[in-house]
């Protein structure tokens, strides 16, 4: 079964989760359990409709507040394929759950109030969906139901959008307008009989009708080693297997490649997954690799083709998301970790920071604090391997650990 | 099998890779093993992310001494048959230690007595990362825990500071008596690990199948007549076709009416059934957040 993973986001009160309760309960996805759950809180919040937000905001704090304060994650599935929802809260200041929640997603969906329209919240939503280069998304102008599912409304929104997409980077991105309400259920799952001048699909047609190879993004094969396995039993006295998950592209038996940073060369001479032999491992298989010569590699260590080789080097310009309450400043030193790879770095300088809204301001700063956007130059300890982030999305992205707290600070996309 | 091209099903692959960062990040990681489809699909995956070595690190089963009786005897011919490291360690032995009380009355259970052996037993053998079988499907709370989830010295979960996880980086820094609950079927639903266990024809204990046992009916669930569970004097013994969809101990694990005696059957059931999988435990009925409570507490 093929696995869709969607990253929402929305203003608070934009009715996210009352919009992925919507799916979950259109297609039958919720049990009796928890739709009798639903039930019983609804009627004691002495409301006359089912609160279908209740089915995922799942922490104490969340149910107090009536708000979404973490990335939750719901499952659903239907003939076609396996679906799973990163909800992210949409408040100004979790800029950094939205950056995480797009991070593993292939498709996304933003949501507008139709009475509200375009506002700046939806700026950030669409810049971030558009950094992270998410390449579907859906805008899902929602309560269309409070607007008399007015055509014009929805068209003056969809003007103010195409503006927004005139300013965006990536331009491969797929955009679709559907126009819903998730409360009443038009055009989530069901034809809505209320706007009869849509002729486009509905949200999950939509989603069902996605072509998994088409979404994601492909690169270059690139092989950083995971696990080196050894077992030396008397079967496999010799086995040297080199453990990973391939990215971008795929590798195959005879394929000639170049280990990094040593830059041996070698050829590949089998591919595992578990104890069967293969051809071909295909993107994003986790497999073992062996080569026909012997060559000292270590985790951290990439197998690359030959004649297509990364950048090496020890230093970048990234693009960062700042995700701690502790400032990032030059000077200061943190771990990147590049995939498996894990090297010391120094903030060397902050070029600017970026209005995360399509504002076009980039101010002069002397630090960063949480959940800003900004361009940034690091030197790092040794070189790693690295692709640009717009041809590679796995081979150019990071993650910044703080050397104190040991916590993930931040998250950088290499220029 | 040649001339092929490993295409694996996506959750798979991200299960795979996540044992080999277990492996790689931590020195002591430890498998909990319950005995249950979830820890023996964990098992299984394990095996694979490290062919043809062996599995690198034990298995841990906190027993709570009421469990099924054909769980620890498949726990035990398991471990025997793949030649693993099997660590028990016994809830009744905080309670003697005076560590832990015996709950008592008519709802009473070992289950939230676990928590303290648990965590003892991680500070004996000095454990850095515990892999479990939690996925986030099965309940609210769960569904906003980390694949790497960093434990304080107390084993406690911190639900609102929690580490961002982006891409498939997953960052397991720790200091000195912290420890990492790790997840790898986090994105997997009980269909996919029942799918699973179809396709890779994995052998289960025999009480996820349909067979005959003596119940009773409590508040609407069906629970096990046996030693370790109250039994008012009305509450009369009927002997009724029953499985198991999750399994607990005794205490807190519910049965349901079913006829599905094989895995198709199980399949096609899970794929029709209209409960949720925790409707049928016991220690989830307590209040709504009774699983975010037990989670902070240093509970899987």
């Amino acid at each position: 079964m093929e696995v869709l993973k969607i990253a929402t986001a929305g203003s608070v009160d934009d009715g996210k989760s009352t919009l992925i309760g919507r799916l979950l309960y259109d297609t039958k996805s919720l049990t009796t359990d928890k739709l009798e759950a639903i039930e019983k809180t609804s009627k004691r919040n002495g409301y006359d409709y089912l609160d279908f937000s209740l089915a995922t905001d799942g922490l104490v704090a969340e149910r107090e507040q009536g708000i979404t304060i973490d990335v939750a994650h719901i499952y659903f599935s239907t003939a076609t394929k396996s679906y799973i929802i990163a909800d992210t809260p949409g408040h100004v200041e979790y800029t950094r759950n939205m950056v995480t929640g797009a991070s593993t997603s292939q498709a996304a969906i933003i949501l507008i109030d139709a009475r509200k329209g375009v506002i700046e919240q939806t700026n950030r939503h669409f810049f971030i969906n558009n950094l992270l280069r998410i390449k579907e998304v859906v805008v899902a102008i929602n309560k269309m139901d409070l607007v008399d599912f007015s055509e014009e409304r929805y068209k003056e929104i969809k003007t103010d959008f195409e503006q927004l997409m005139a300013k965006r980077d990536y331009l491969g991105q797929k955009i679709t307008f559907i126009p819903v309400s998730a409360l009443k259920g038009d055009n989530v799952v069901n034809k809505s009989e209320n706007t009869p001048w849509y002729k486009g699909e509905t949200l999950l047609e939509h989603l069902e009708r996605l072509d998994l190879a088409a979404v994601s993004n492909v690169g270059t094969p690139r092989f950083p080693v995971q696990y080196v396995i050894r077992p030396k039993t008397e079967d496999f006295h010799d086995f040297r297997g080199f453990a990973g998950k391939v990215y971008g592209g795929e590798l195959s038996v005879g394929d000639a490649v170049i280990a990094l940073p040593s830059q041996t060369k070698s050829k590949i001479k089998e591919i595992y997954f578990y104890d069967k032999k293969y051809q071909t491992a295909a993107r994003r298989s986790s497999v073992t690799i062996t080569l026909e010569d012997e060559i000292n590699i270590s985790r951290g260590d990439m197998l690359v083709k030959v004649g297509d080789l990364p950048t090496v080097e020890k230093q970048f310009t990234a693009t960062i998301s700042w995700m701690d309450s502790e400032n990032l400043t030059p000077g200061k030193k943190y771990v990147v970790q590049h995939g498996v790879n894990k090297v010391l770095a120094k903030v060397d300088h902050i070029h600017h920071k970026i209005n995360p809204d399509y504002s076009g301001i980039d101010t002069e700063v002397q630090s960063l604090g949480m959940n800003d956007i900004a361009q940034v130059r690091f030197k790092l300890n040794k070189p790693i391997f690295y692709d640009r982030f717009k041809k590679h999305r796995t081979n150019g992205s990071f993650i910044l650990i703080d050397t104190q707290s040991n916590s993930t600070v931040g998250a950088g996309f290499i220029q | 099998m040649n001339n092929s091209t490993a295409f694996i099903n996506a959750l798979e692959n991200e299960a795979i890779y996540i044992f080999r960062e277990v492996a790689a990040q931590f020195e002591k990681p430890v498998l909990l093993f319950s005995g249950g489809k979830d820890s023996i699909t964990l098992v299984r995956i394990a095996q694979k992310a490290f062919w043809p070595a062996k599995i690198p690190f034990p298995l841990m089963h906190i027993d709570t001494g009421h469990n099924f009786p054909e769980t620890i005897e498949f726990r035990d011919r398991l471990v025997e048959e793949l030649g693993l490291e099997l660590i028990v360690r016994n809830v009744q032995d905080s309670i003697d230690q005076g560590k832990v009380k015996e709950e008592s009355g008519k709802y009473s259970s070992r289950n939230s007595l676990q928590t303290t052996t648990l965590l003892d037993a991680i500070e004996e053998f000095k454990f850095d990362a515990c892999i479990g079988g939690a996925r986030r499907d099965e309940e609210k709370a769960r569904a906003k825990e980390r694949i790497f989830s960093v434990r304080d010295d107390f084993g406690q979960w911190d639900e609102r500071n929690q580490r961002p996880e982006l891409f498939d980086m997953l960052n397991g820094e720790i200091e000195l008596g912290q420890n990492v609950r790790v997840f790898p079927i986090s994105n997997w639903t009980e269909l996919d690990v029942w799918s699973f266990i179809e396709k890779e024809g994995i052998e289960i204990p025999s009480i996820y199948f349909a067979h005959k046992r003596k119940v009773f009916l409590r508040d609407g669930l069906i629970w096990s007549h046996s030693d370790y569970v109250f039994q008012e004097d009305d509450e009369e013994v009927l002997e009724r076709m029953v499985r198991f969809r999750t399994v607990g101990d005794m205490s807190c694990t519910a049965a349901v009416f079913s006829e599905a005696a094989d895995i198709e059957s199980v399949v096609q059931e899970i794929r029709d059934s209209t409960i949720s999988e925790r409707g049928a435990r016991i220690d989830d009925k307590r209040s709504e957040a009774a699983m975010e409570k037990r989670k902070q507490q240093g509970y899987f």
